[in-house]
């Protein structure tokens, strides 16, 4: 008998499992129309792309993609879940369907796009990894750091670029994994580790939270790409062309001027057929996405087009220049499929 | 045919044949309700194109792993990364069983104890840990180790080759040279000696009543024997002293600061509960057993070893079997503190490679199989103390 109770047991979790997988398997929008909440996965904390402000409401660049995508769906920003989730939950949060929607600066990598029932949607920043360390150890250079602990979180890009690093340049470091973002900076801040080391985005907007900013370099070495984009499940594409188009249209609407004060106007009085048909005012754009043709205007006006995202969430708060992450008319990376 | 079918009603009405066929029947409701749930499974991961199945542990595993027992690059398989964390659970979870048990019965004999001093100390030891969560036990040990340590280019130097820095405490490294194995074979051979001397020295009480110290004579051959070999061979034997070289030592034998913290903090929590064990095997014990043996003017010590011990022990074991295996299970909060156990490698696979059923298949076989040996040990030393019906 007892060990049938071990075997029920066990059943009951692959039941779960079970259970998890077969839900999901509905059209994506209509299970969020039907919910009327959208739940979006996020980061436990990284400023700037998604952290709790003092009075608890979500904020940063990720966060803002979440709330254009909730506008688009379901008329109204503010309706969603938010999913704190550790690096490695990420991906089995929105394969299981736990999440409708990861948006938590993870990168676009071949293997998480193929082999990990995920797909990715549109890019929404151009990120690479980083090292943080003391000036008081004087070094200039990544690769002065021979014999070195460096302190990473588990579940990341970060972690394999480091165990090639090491290798390609015998380097010898001691990597000390942690399970997440915060527990790895305290060890870094309290010196069990001489580096600490993530996507460069994050070191700046980190840093800003340590006691001592100023005791504290980034290196000038950045030892890999890491495309930062939002991903969701595997098999529904309609729901991520929703998603894609959603980023590419706020990337067009800082492109053409359109901004969250002036689109309802622009809606109004623009001449120019681009910028009708990303309003809504001509064409049917909208259909073809299985939504209504005011999706990107909603998006526009409630968190404001790229332009206005990164400003609000990165520069302002963080400092961040735009750098390659600028629009590629004006000598950065980003370039947006045309809406037509 | 008629008498066939009367006498399957009867065996029906027959209450153990319907008890079975009952019992039959869930079970194969259990069975199928699994193979469907499985294949549902199946067919849904590989819609989304996730693998299955247990190939990827021959494939390389890229990641770092920075305290292993056996040698590991990130150029290893992810099978070799996973049996790198079994090896660290099953290492941290084995030292600090031992020591647990250790600091446990002095715990549990120190409450028992009628010096006022010793008792209190002893419950509020017991009290202060098993009341809070261990996670916050191993975060504030961590963190408070730490925070009180020197960086690594200005270590604690107590004496010539120890180092204690927040990179780890560094030990000299003892290197065998040609002969060693003798002194090995030496402490083997004293092993037996001290064996067949306690077998001798049981006869010769049972014949002729003469009770010689045991314990101490064959201590003294295992640890004097294996000595004489190593001096008359020359101290076959010199110590690797640990280097600081750039950011960290180089050679020596290291304890990571995670590593001596989840050691520390599964000691220290295990160890309240097993105190209470022992406390509770040692009260258990009727007064009047004692007084009976006292009033008999039985010396002291064969009070403890012969009417105490072997009573306590019936209530002390069966508890102390579930605290040895959630210990083994409280092992998996080592990810908290960055120590690699199974979990917290297993974890960093799932985020690569995302297939997150063979991991968790794998972690629960892993625990079962650690948690059913330690029951199985523990059940054969139970059935030992217990009371033999004559």
């Amino acid at each position: 008998m007892k060990e049938l109770f071990q075997f029920t047991k066990v059943s009951a979790l692959i039941l779960g499992l079970a259970m998890i997988t077969t839900t999901a398997s509905a059209s994506t929008l209509e299970d969020v129309k039907k919910k009327g909440v959208l739940s979006c996965g996020v980061s436990e904390g990284v400023p700037g792309f998604s952290n709790p402000d003092s009075s608890g409401k979500w904020v940063g660049l990720d966060v803002d993609m979440c709330r254009a995508v909730a506008a688009a769906v379901l008329g109204d920003p503010t309706k969603i879940k938010f999913v704190p989730l550790a690096s490695k939950q990420k991906i089995i949060a929105v394969t299981s369907g736990q999440v409708d929607l990861t948006s938590r600066t993870t990168t676009w990598t071949m293997k998480r796009d193929t082999k990990e029932g995920a797909d990715f949607t549109a890019v929404v920043y151009y990120d690479g990894q980083g090292f943080m360390v003391r000036k008081e150890d004087g070094i200039k250079s990544a690769k002065e750091m021979s014999g070195a602990s460096v302190c990473v979180t588990t579940g990341t890009t970060t972690e394999l670029n480091i165990a090639d690093y090491s290798r390609a340049n015998n380097l010898k470091l001691e990597a000390v994994v942690f399970d997440g973002k915060k527990e790895a900076l305290n060890a870094y801040a309290s010196g069990r580790c001489d580096v600490f080391t993530t996507d460069t985005s994050q070191l700046a907007s980190l840093r800003t939270t340590l006691k001592d900013p100023e005791n504290h370099i980034i290196l000038p070495e950045i030892i890999s790409k890491e495309p930062l984009s939002p991903l969701v499940r595997h098999g529904d594409n309609q729901w991520k062309d929703i998603i894609t188009w959603v980023i590419f249209g706020l990337i067009n609407a800082e492109e053409k001027g359109v901004t969250a004060a002036n689109a309802a106007e622009m809606k109004a009085k623009s001449t120019d057929p681009t910028v009708q048909r990303m309003l809504g005012k001509t064409g049917d754009l909208g259909t073809f996405i299985g939504l209504d043709n005011d999706w990107l205007l909603r998006a526009i006006t409630s968190v404001g087009n790229y332009g206005e995202i990164y400003e609000r969430n990165l520069t302002k708060t963080l400092g961040l220049e735009r750098g390659v992450n600028q629009l590629w008319s004006k000598g950065g990376i980003l370039y947006a499929s045309p809406l037509r | 045919m008629k008498i066939l079918v009367s006498q399957i009603k009867q065996s029906f009405n027959n209450i153990s044949v319907s008890g079975l066929v009952g019992q039959m029947f869930v079970l194969g409701l259990i069975f199928y309700g699994s193979y469907f749930l499985l294949l549902t499974t199946q067919e849904n991961l590989t819609a989304r194109g996730i693998d299955s199945g247990f190939k990827f542990l021959n494939s390389e595993a890229g990641l770092p792993i920075s305290d292993s027992l056996i040698e590991y690059s990130p150029a290893k398989s992810y099978g070799t990364a996973f049996l790198v964390g079994i090896l660290n659970t099953l290492f941290v979870s084995f030292i600090a069983i031992i020591f647990a048990t250790i600091l446990g019965v002095i715990v549990g004999v120190g409450r028992t104890s009628k010096n006022w001093v010793i008792s209190k100390v002893s419950a509020f030891f017991v009290e202060t840990l098993r009341n809070i969560p261990l996670l916050l036990t191993l975060l504030f040990i961590y963190t408070v180790a730490l925070g009180t340590l020197p960086r690594a280019k200005t270590p604690f130097n107590p004496i010539e080759g120890v180092f204690l820095s927040r990179r780890g405490l560094y030990l000299p490294d003892p290197i065998a040279h040609d002969g060693f194995g003798l002194v090995v074979a030496a402490f083997f051979a004293a092993i037996a000696i001290a064996y067949f001397f306690t077998k001798w020295a049981k006869k010769l009480q049972i014949r002729t009543g003469r009770a010689l110290p045991k314990t101490l004579i064959s201590l003294l051959v295992i640890i004097v024997l294996p000595l004489l070999v190593f001096f008359i061979l020359g101290k076959p034997m010199s110590l690797e002293y640990a280097e600081l070289k750039g950011f960290n030592f180089v050679g020596g034998i290291v304890l990571k600061p995670e590593f001596s913290a989840l050691l520390l903090g599964l000691i220290l929590y295990t160890a309240a509960y097993i105190g209470e064990n022992v406390r509770s095997g040692l009260q258990s014990v009727p007064a009047g057993q004692i007084e009976a043996a006292r009033a008999l003017r039985v010396p002291k010590s064969v009070i403890i070893r012969k009417v105490l011990l072997p009573q306590a022990l019936r209530v002390t074991i069966p508890a102390t079997t579930n605290d040895y295996t959630s210990l083994v299970k409280n092992s998996s909060l080592a990810v908290a503190i960055g120590y690699p156990d199974m979990v917290s490698i297993g974890g960093t696979i799932i985020g690569q490679n995302g297939q997150a059923i063979e991991i968790i298949a794998m972690w629960m076989a892993v625990y079962m199989t650690i948690n059913l040996i330690i029951s199985a040990l523990m059940n054969w030393l139970n059935s030992r103390v217990q009371i033999v019906e004559r």
